[in-house]
């Protein structure tokens, strides 16, 4: 889907969602694509949930789990060699600054989910309003923030990253919140798009219409009816966002944009510094933090294209014969951009 | 949009259309590289030069007039192809390009081959055979090739391939022999080797192409496999896949020339995106091979702090993508009777 498409209009034409469901319980909710899937993707959801469960707790017991902490260069008063091979004391070996690798890379973890959350949850209170005033204003402010949107998303997005976390770091600060907003920069369009296409299709739904006609502001049916059905389609998104986030925190750590080594552990300046290493045959320098990118992406993926395949309509055709109705809250609109921005 | 357009009209349209978008786009390199406190010069040499000769600089380059009118002047400059002079090593734009510009193009159609070599057939046995044990195999290897950052799998090719097994040179372009050779004809390594008849130059190049093309391959080659893998199935789910079944054509014929060929199209249309993702890839490529790129440029601009070298090259990266994605949107108009406006 090219970004013209969408400044046309065609892209917009989905047809409208279904009215909100009753809140159930949050519980039940997200139990709700586990039960529901079979096969492949309940193999895929389950072992991406349990991958990411297990990073996210070592990322908070870092300093429980880890047998240093990642700026640690000496153990009882012995200093760590420089790019030590691995031993009893330091099992996954030593960097050529002497730190631990092992307790590099799970802190690692832990810097990426903090970055993570903040990236996220930024690029949702920025997005998500935006795309609901953009799709149910409409006018020329519409026009104005798609096309700016458009821009933003056409632009390769490791680009725009770097050039983000370029000036920030030279007129502000580095550091996680920092990395975070450069991070956010990238993501904002593409929840703009997805809120702002399942906004413009809900607009014209029967429960809407209705409350415009009881009277209510626009204000007040952007925020209790249009909120929380639009809000449904963000879950796929932000899960596969979150994986992509983590490759633009690592990319831009790797080149050097990212956080300063001094204040955390992150895994893209750790392979930053495995280039000299590779080039000497070191290969535990770049192996653990790569493997912990590699580890984190692929159980965030598999979460999110589980959700996607099960929440997703159009995907389902093949399987007619128990239509699943009640799921389809993901409007139509949003599945196939949901397929293309997984890549 | 009920009736078709004509194939003109939505080119022209299409042209039309390119131009509010690179206009959005200038503007926003041009306000976020000059939001920022203070000028180009002072942020690059700051602490370098005396206040005179910094202020000096300013004038000769024009950076004390109104922003507005540098603004239009930008403008003005970037649709001529003129990005400004670096002002580190005092190169234009221009001629960075040209000389570093064969090198990351080399390097991103090589890429773009190696996915299309791997990712079309392992897309279609993925499509064509859903749900099955080789599918899942299929998923996984393009999950993994998405999520592994090509700085890593860079590294680890080099430390296998390079260091263990010795069948590739781990970085740079050519040998510095070969190098020391070429001709200067059309700045492209590979194709000015080729026309000096240095066919042993053109085998080294080829060598250190393999590992980065690889890289940067593996990247777009899990993109190709998921799209192509959705298409395909839903392309057999098709009406008319059903009605050349009914026909009584073998299931051999109906998978190859009704499923595939159609399943294909959107996969034209998609490539658009990815030459963001190849040019994004490319910039880490770059670095993890210590390709002489690009993507090295502008990295070397980032670190010295050199504002018109990192706008320049952005602009020209923004400028390649749209281009480049009006011509896939005009491919794709050619052979997909539907898009019209």
């Amino acid at each position: 889907m090219t970004a013209t498409s969408t400044v046309t209009g065609s892209a917009d034409a989905a047809p409208p969602a279904g009215p909100p469901r009753r809140r159930g319980g949050l519980l039940k909710k997200i139990a709700a694509p586990y039960q529901q899937s079979h096969g492949v993707q309940r193999f895929m959801l389950v072992t991406g949930t349990a991958i990411s469960v297990i990073i996210v707790l070592l990322a908070i017991f870092a300093p429980l789990v880890a047998p240093y902490s990642f700026d640690t260069y000496q153990a009882d008063g012995v200093r760590f060699p420089t790019q030590g091979e691995p031993s009893d004391v330091n099992p996954w070996g030593t960097t050529v600054q002497g730190f631990d690798v092992m307790s590099r890379t799970i802190y690692g973890a832990r810097t990426a989910l903090e970055v993570l959350v903040l990236a996220v949850v930024f690029s949702l209170a920025i997005g998500v309003p935006l795309g609901l005033i953009s799709g149910y204003v409409g006018g020329w402010l519409d026009r104005i923030l798609v096309l700016i949107m458009d821009a933003l998303f056409a632009f390769p997005y490791l680009l725009l990253a770097i050039v983000a976390a370029f000036l920030l770091t030279n007129t502000i600060d580095s550091g996680i919140v920092v990395t975070a907003i450069a991070i956010t920069v990238v993501y904002v369009p593409q929840y703009f798009r997805v809120v702002r296409a399942s906004t413009l299709s809900a607009r014209e739904a029967t429960y809407i219409e209705a409350a415009r006609a009881m009277g209510a502001k626009p204000g007040t049916i952007i925020r209790k009816y249009l909120f929380g059905n639009v809000v449904q389609s963000v879950p796929v998104i932000a899960t596969l966002n979150a994986a992509d986030a983590i490759l633009t925190l690592a990319g831009l750590g790797f080149l050097g944009l990212g956080i300063q080594p001094s204040e955390a552990a992150e895994w893209g300046y750790d392979l930053q510094r495995a280039i000299a290493d590779a080039g000497a045959g070191i290969w535990w320098t770049a192996l653990y933090p790569g493997l912990g990118i590699v580890l984190a992406v692929t159980a965030l993926t598999l979460v999110g294209e589980g959700l996607n395949d099960v929440l997703n309509p159009t995907l389902r055709r093949r399987r007619v014969k128990r239509p699943v109705i009640s799921s389809s809250a993901v409007g139509p609109a949003s599945a196939p951009e949901v397929e293309q921005e997984a890549g | 949009m009920s009736r078709a357009g004509s194939l003109r009209g939505y080119i022209l349209i299409r042209i039309a259309l390119m131009i509010p978008m690179v206009w959005v786009l200038l503007t926003t390199v041009f306000l976020m590289m000059r939001v920022a406190p203070g000028d180009p010069i002072t942020a690059t040499l700051g602490g370098k030069l005396s206040p005179e000769e910094v202020a000096e600089r300013q004038a000769a380059l024009g950076f004390d007039r109104p922003l507005i009118v540098q603004y239009f002047d930008y403008l003005w400059d970037a649709v001529r192809f003129q990005f400004g002079t670096t002002i580190t090593d005092g190169q234009t734009i221009g001629d960075l390009i040209a000389e570093n510009g064969g090198a990351t193009l080399t390097l991103t159609v090589a890429a773009l081959l190696v996915a299309l070599l791997f990712g079309l057939p392992l897309g279609l046995i993925a499509g064509r055979y859903r749900e099955t044990i080789p599918d899942a195999f299929i998923r996984l290897f393009a999950i993994l090739g998405y999520a592994a950052p090509p700085f890593f799998v860079g590294l680890l090719a080099q430390l296998l391939f390079a260091q263990r097994l010795d069948w590739f040179p781990a970085s740079k372009m050519a040998s510095p022999i070969v190098q020391a050779q070429a001709e200067t004809h059309t700045h492209i390594l590979i194709v000015d080797l080729a026309i000096e008849g240095n066919w042993s130059g053109v085998w080294d190049v080829l060598q250190h192409l393999v590992l980065p093309a690889m890289t940067l391959g593996l990247l777009v080659t899990g993109v190709f496999i998921r799209l192509v893998r959705v298409n395909v199935g839903q392309a057999l789910g098709g009406d008319y896949v059903e009605a050349a079944r009914a026909r009584g054509i073998p299931e051999r014929r109906v998978v190859s020339r009704h499923a595939f060929k159609n399943a294909l199209i959107p996969v034209v249309t998609v490539m658009g995106l990815q030459v963001a993702l190849l040019l994004g890839g490319a910039v880490l490529t770059e670095k993890t091979f210590s390709w002489p790129g690009l993507g090295s440029r502008l990295l070397g601009y980032l670190t010295n702090r050199d504002y018109i070298g990192v706008q320049g090259l952005i602009t020209f990266f923004a400028l390649v993508v749209v281009v480049i994605s009006l011509i896939i949107d005009i491919i794709n108009a050619l052979i997909d009777p539907r898009v019209r406006y």
